[in-house]
């Protein structure tokens, strides 16, 4: 006779999803298995709508990465215009993009998943959460909103409006950058580099104390796939694929994102609403590969600014090939917010970026069109077919934390081993097993397209499968 | 006592709840003057006997929602539906012009190459509504605040009036698809 510890809903992530952990006999870890409770079907319900559509109804796949959805979405759209876009209009989707980027990872560092570095793994529940953060390390907590507020606010300024704005439209953008707008940016990135370091120095020092979680959430080998310039470094918004392995050799480079196809396939299981994608040439599972944060500080030769080149040179340095904890997510995360704020001084100095030529305006030229970027839980691939009339026939999504399937899966039996004593069940070791979810920053709503009376039941499963008796957890 | 707070997300983006963090500071002013006893945002998982005000984010379009929505009723004073999903079904009534079948088979069939190609999944996930509701087709809502998101401000003055113990007029504040 079986037991399953079930963990509904897993908590402070962006999604819906539940884990069970199955014991054996002798209570001992088995299985675990992460479940995605959310389907949306995006693929299907934009079907017959105008292509020109797609941006603003792809956006709301997603609360959080609004923007990274309109920037895949917008450049699929491009390619059935068959246009090049105006420069100025790329260079203020890179700016939108990179603000988005900034305010995401400030949710998911501060907002999700600080509660767990501060506050401990073994914390009270009840104040482990950001109104204890703000308790706790009042001025930690005001930093997170502090930056958060900061890419929420460029999006706000440029494009009207802070959660799924229209701004970013097939063929470019659809108003351009006004001078005052350019002008705060800039003159409010010294501050927002200020609390980046300090943050970024203060997680550093504290590294030590998570000896046991960095060398369990979901350490494994593994292939990373990122998105990188024709330098091979850091590039959110254009570039090729690239796989590296655990050694950190590149397996495959300069896929063109069109050719997504003919190296990523997608698997279905029947336990979750989440697909699982693979590297094609590996096969299913053994082709299990990483995106986000971690993979594109793996995979790229580089940031490509000056400060956020010195702290990604230390963060290599942790280990010999590619960083394999997924606990060091959080540790990429500050980085690439680093990189954000060095970028966004970049594209914003020249003067170019005030143009006012900033969309091209077309008839679809083609039928089908594919749009790739890097949002900031990984790369984004958006894949649609037009009849005709430019009416959407078919689309195809593969979502940044869909990649990632496999990963937290392995992720959440591997902690659940190390953590988990099905004998003595303990909060801060189920909460470990949520904490290497929050460390990939799912999104869960974006990626699938029962309220517990008890925080976690104990079900025995008979061989064949059938519950023969739940009980709750005491606590 | 502290009037008590809760958000539960049903079928949506989770962009009504970011509109919510979207408040900035003004959030530590509103966390300091009602506890948020559950959310996704905090990690109990029970939903308290009594709570004053629920807000809800997202349409009933699973087994789990519909469970979950009933119960949150069932325990809550006042019900807020949050957002254009939770007040018209929205984007996740998309799927209602195909049909369940239809959608699955787009995301499980006609767009996987790989092992399991034509696997619904259905085991300990919950199972989908043949139709995608809003909030008040369910439960009865006491209040409605629409928007795709509604604006932080919004939101803002909703929670500031709840706690004070007024039903402010929110045709003002929001509208529609803004």
């Amino acid at each position: 006779m079986s037991k399953t510890i079930t963990i509904d809903p897993v908590t402070r992530i962006e999604g819906h999803s539940k884990i069970t952990i199955h014991l054996d006999e002798a209570g001992h870890v088995s299985d675990a298995r992460f479940h995605v409770t959310q389907f949306r079907g995006f693929e299907k319900i934009c079907e017959g709508r105008p292509f020109s559509e797609m941006p603003s109804l792809m956006a709301r796949t997603c609360g959080i990465c609004p923007v990274s959805h309109l920037i895949a979405s917008a450049k699929a759209c491009d390619a059935l215009l068959a246009v090049r876009i105006p420069e100025t209009a790329e260079t203020l989707r890179r700016v939108i993009n990179l603000a988005q980027i900034l305010q995401s990872h400030a949710l998911s560092f501060f907002y999700l998943s600080s509660a767990d570095l501060l506050l401990g793994m073994d914390a009270d529940p009840a104040t482990r959460n950001l109104v204890g953060v703000l308790a706790a390390e009042p001025e930690f907590a005001r930093r997170g909103i502090r930056l958060r507020q900061f890419g929420q606010q460029i999006i706000e300024r440029l494009a009207g409006k802070r959660i799924h704005p229209a701004w970013v439209v097939p063929g470019g953008v659809s108003a351009p950058l006004d001078e005052t707008t350019r002008d705060w940016i800039l003159s409010s990135l010294p501050e927002m580099q200020r609390l980046v370091e300090e943050t970024l120095a203060d997680f550093k020092r504290r590294l030590e104390q998570f000896r046991e979680e960095i060398r369990s959430f979901a350490n494994f080998p593994s292939l990373f796939l990122a998105m990188v310039d024709e330098s091979g470094r850091l590039d959110f918004y254009d570039g090729r694929l690239r796989f590296v392995d655990a050694r950190g050799d590149v397996v495959a480079d300069g896929i063109e994102p069109t050719a997504y196809a003919a190296h990523i396939a997608e698997a279905v299981e029947p336990w979750s609403y989440l697909k699982s994608p693979y590297y094609l040439p590996k096969g299913y599972p053994e082709g299990i590969y990483r995106v986000g944060p971690l993979a594109r500080l793996n995979a790229a030769d580089g940031c490509g600014t000056p400060l956020a080149d010195q702290e990604w040179a230390e963060f290599r340095d942790l280990e010999r090939g590619s960083v394999l904890s997924s606990f060091h997510y959080h540790y990429a995360r500050l980085i690439e917010m680093l990189h954000c704020v060095e970028r966004l001084g970049e594209l914003l100095e020249p003067p170019e970026c005030l143009g006012r030529q900033v969309r091209a305006h077309a008839q679809p030229n083609a039928r089908e069109g594919i749009g790739v970027a890097e949002a900031p839980r990984g790369t984004l691939i958006h894949h649609y077919r037009i009849d005709e009339h430019g009416l959407v026939t078919w689309a195809n999504l593969i979502i940044a934390t869909g990649h990632n399937s496999l990963a937290m899966n392995r992720g959440v039996l591997q902690v659940a081993r190390h953590f988990v004593d099905g004998r003595k069940i303990q909060e801060g070791a189920l909460n470990r097993v949520e904490a290497v979810i929050r460390a990939y920053d799912p999104c869960l709503s974006c990626s699938t397209h029962a309220v517990g009376q008890m925080p976690l039941t104990l079900q025995l499963v008979a061989a064949d499968g059938a519950l023969v008796d739940e009980v709750g957890r005491a606590s | 006592m502290k009037p008590t707070l809760a958000t539960v997300w049903l079928d949506g983006c989770s962009g009504c709840h970011m509109s919510l963090l979207d408040m900035d500071e003004r959030l530590i002013d509103v966390l300091a003057r009602a506890d948020l006893v559950y959310s996704p945002l905090v990690d109990l998982k029970v939903f308290p006997d009594t709570v004053d005000v629920t807000l809800v984010e997202g349409a009933v379009s699973s087994e789990e929602d519909l469970h979950k929505i009933r119960h949150v009723r069932e325990r809550t004073k006042l019900l807020v539906a949050l957002g254009d999903c939770a007040v018209t079904s929205n984007v996740p009534g998309m799927r209602n012009l195909f049909g369940v079948a239809a959608v699955m088979r787009r995301a499980y069939d006609d767009t996987v190459a790989g092992p399991g190609r034509g696997t619904t999944p259905s085991e300990v996930i919950p199972a989908l509504l043949p139709t995608s509701r809003p909030v008040h087709e369910v439960v009865t809502v006491d209040l409605f605040l629409p928007g795709c998101p509604p604006p932080a401000d919004a939101i803002h003055t909703l929670i500031n009036e709840l706690v004070e113990g007024r039903t402010p007029d929110l045709s003002a504040l929001s509208r529609l698809g803004r």
